[in-house]
């Protein structure tokens, strides 16, 4: 009972932690609950109409949603590639702020979770889907496969930070061997929620631009470089504007380790490229579509361009020591790979899967206002999250607000009604 | 968004009937909120809590069919008829497709679309003929499908009409994720319309684009209504779910031809049971030069091309 009465006072105060801030802190979560209103707003009208608000078709029938989605399992995943370093190899400078890596990993989840749900057709079949109630095709279906490990990966993440903060906020040290082999097993859950998820694609025999060997392993190459570039980026925002000490030895060598992941995601772009071009069967239309234009349509080509270039660019600023150690030369490098990698796992991976279609004709899918908007909410919605997981983890984190620090007076033992 | 919390529509272990008026309640409280939510008209709690079609008992079929007809016949004031017959023993359908005969007329296409009940706004075609060069044959890189002559054939082209190639080993069945399509001991592949999510995974793995999409509110005006219907087949669709070619599951069972075998002026169009060797379709595929679409894919059709003549 004491431990559900402190639990509780742990959420009433992470409440308040969370509901008091700064001016800019109001006004950068008003700013989320307008775009969050917006895309409810523009949601509506879709479950209104259909689906039929965005410019998904029959031949294109993914877009912008799943393109979201799939970059954003990227993001989720890449949390593990903080989480190696410091727990194998025990590697200190790193390990603060592993909590933070996976707390973004929530928040990409609930942006996934978020985009699949919007692309559904029917959510308020949603529970058809659900294992046990429903009927999830297993282990036939890789979309039945993502669920199953989408979900797991959230619920791993989603305790041990719950766990892990309350230890701070109770002033104990965590259970390290509770801790531990959970942290390790997120490891592999990690490259799984990647790996099915490329092999949703892989599998598809009709579209010959997925069905690749390649697209697995460089979905991890890709997730790894643009993972941490969100994350080296708010380190030093954090440490900015909090008492977070995050040492420059940690964020250095992220950087280095994005390096070589982004130098082996432009090599398997490159192979995979050599393989289309140069047998040049039926199958490098899609390709065609997406670098060089087909039968007149170039929508792709700048976007396709840029990704490579960004890439290419970031890979060189990473890879020399003195631009990687230069803060504006690193935080370019952070843009540039996010950008990168936003292109190709996004729009750039689904349109040409379906572009020629299978019956060989081109539809040129551009995002609907409508779809621009339910994405903007749905980033908006994991934004949101993120910000208020951070918002009470990090004076907990630093031991200024535990259950008896970081109050004006010393709280009660129910944690309710002080201020 | 949670539509997670309904209940659990299995039967109940208790007795006392305690736990199902509180089911019944919270059942037509999700139903009223999930309606709400997707801007549907309404959905009866009765509709949101069917289960998958193969998991009902004969009873719950029965149960299902007369809500069915009762909801048709609100919405377009006629009786409709929603059939469920299953099928026939020692059966399995195969269609062949004549392409040195086929003119690219597309009445098929109309046909189909009159028999099956499709949406007529926004338009959603189950047959798609493609224009092909006769000097490229059969390649995708050279087709169309929207050719528009004064007069069909025109010079220089042949016609392929293209629709569900209900294959033996089905990859839209396989990628299904709740298990909402699959293929019937006649070898059609159905899907069944009250428990489609509108994922559209299976449209990504159809390597024959067969598969259409309900994007918007299907629109059938009354008067066009065919009133003979199927639970696996034509009757009335969804908006955001998927729907396809059956063979006219209704017809066929019933021992009558598809509407786009009877409607071909040219006779292309060949349909029967694969098993019976005095059938039509067995003479065309033992006599004639026949190939199956995507072969390499190895779907394995039961769907066949072949040259007449």
């Amino acid at each position: 009972m004491n431990i559900l009465r402190t639990f509780g006072s742990f959420i009433a105060d992470s409440g308040r932690l969370v509901l008091k801030g700064g001016r800019l802190y109001y006004a950068w979560v008003a700013f989320l609950l307008v775009l969050i209103l917006l895309g409810a707003w523009a949601y509506t009208g879709q479950l209104h109409t259909g689906l039929i608000a965005t410019h998904m078709r029959d031949q294109v029938s993914w877009g912008f949603y799943i393109g979201n989605f799939t970059f954003l399992v990227g993001i989720a995943a890449a949390s593990i590639m903080l989480v190696i370093p410091a727990y194998v190899y025990d590697w200190e400078p790193i390990k603060e702020i592993t909590i933070l890596g996976e707390m973004l990993a929530i928040s990409a989840l609930v942006m996934c979770l978020g985009f699949v749900l919007v692309d559904i057709g029917r959510p308020d079949r949603f529970w058809h889907i659900m294992p046990f109630v429903g009927h999830l095709n297993w282990p036939s279906s890789l979309l039945a496969w993502d669920v199953l490990v989408l979900n797991s990966y959230l619920l791993l993440n989603a305790f041990v930070v719950t766990y892990l903060l309350y230890c701070a906020y109770t002033e104990k040290h965590y259970v390290k061997k509770l801790v531990l082999p959970l942290v390790l097993f997120s490891i592999p859950l990690a490259v799984s929620i990647h790996t099915v998820t490329a092999y949703l694609y892989n599998g598809l025999a009709a579209r010959p631009f997925w069905n690749s060997a390649i697209l697995a392993p460089k979905f991890l190459a890709s997730a790894f470089c643009s993972g941490p570039a969100i994350l080296l980026i708010l380190l030093q925002i954090l440490r900015k504007t909090t008492k977070l000490r995050i040492q420059d030895e940690a964020i250095f060598k992220v950087a280095e380790l994005m390096a070589y992941t982004m130098g082996f995601n432009l090599f398997l772009t490159a192979a995979e490229a050599f393989k289309e071009f140069y047998s040049s069967t039926q199958h490098v239309v899609y390709m065609q579509y997406l670098y060089f234009g087909l039968k007149g349509h170039h929508t792709l080509v700048p976007f396709a361009w840029t990704s490579v270039a960004c890439g290419l660019a970031a890979f060189i600023l990473f890879l020399v020591p003195k631009t990687r150690r230069n803060w504006i030369t690193l935080n370019i490098g952070c843009v540039l790979i996010y950008s990168s990698v936003y292109i190709e796992k996004g729009m750039g991976l689904i349109i040409p899967g379906f572009t020629p279609d299978t019956l060989g004709e081109i539809y040129v899918y551009r995002p609907s206002l409508t779809e621009v908007m339910v994405a903007g909410g749905i980033f908006a919605i994991g934004f949101l999250v993120f910000t208020i997981l951070l918002k009470a983890a990090v004076p907990m984190m630093l031991g200024e607000f535990t259950i008896t620090k970081g109050r004006n007076n010393t709280p009660t033992k129910s944690g309710a009604g002080t201020k | 968004m949670s539509t997670e919390q309904d209940p659990q529509p299995q039967p109940s272990s208790c007795e006392g009937g305690c736990d199902v008026s509180r089911r019944v309640f919270l059942g037509a409280a999700v139903a009223t909120v999930a309606g709400a939510l997707t801007g549907c008209d309404h959905i009866s709690e009765a509709e949101f809590l069917q289960r998958n079609f193969r998991e009902l008992s004969k009873q719950e079929v029965k149960d299902v069919i007369a809500r069915l007809e009762q909801e048709y016949k609100e919405k377009f004031g006629r009786d409709v008829y929603v059939g469920n017959e299953p099928p026939i023993p020692g059966v399995i359908f195969a269609y062949a497709l004549d392409l040195s005969r086929c003119v690219g007329c597309r009445r098929c296409v109309y046909a189909c679309v009159k028999e099956n009940n499709q949406s007529r706004d926004p338009q959603i075609q189950w047959i798609r003929v493609l224009q092909m060069d006769k000097e490229e044959g059969v390649n995708l890189e050279h087709d169309t499908a929207y050719y528009d002559p004064p007069e069909v054939p025109a010079e220089g082209h042949f016609y392929m009409p293209t629709a569900c190639q209900q294959c033996k080993k089905p990859p839209c069945v396989k990628v299904c994720p709740v298990g909402a399509t699959w293929r019937e001991k006649d070898g059609i592949v159905v899907v069944d319309y009250n428990w489609c999510i509108g994922c559209r995974y299976c449209m990504a793995a159809c390597p024959y684009g067969a598969r259409h999409f309900n994007w918007g509110e299907p629109h059938l005006p009354a008067d066009e209504l065919n009133p003979h219907t199927h639970y696996l087949g034509n009757r009335p669709r969804y908006k955001g779910v998927v729907e396809k070619c059956t063979f006219c599951i209704q017809r066929t069972r019933n021992g009558r031809y598809p509407a786009c075998v009877e409607i071909c002026p040219t006779g292309s169009r060949k349909f029967g049971n694969i098993l019976d060797p005095t059938s039509e379709i067995r003479m065309v595929l033992e006599h004639k030069r026949v190939f199956k679409f995507k072969e390499d894919l190895d779907t394995q059709p039961n769907f066949f091309y072949f040259y007449g003549v």
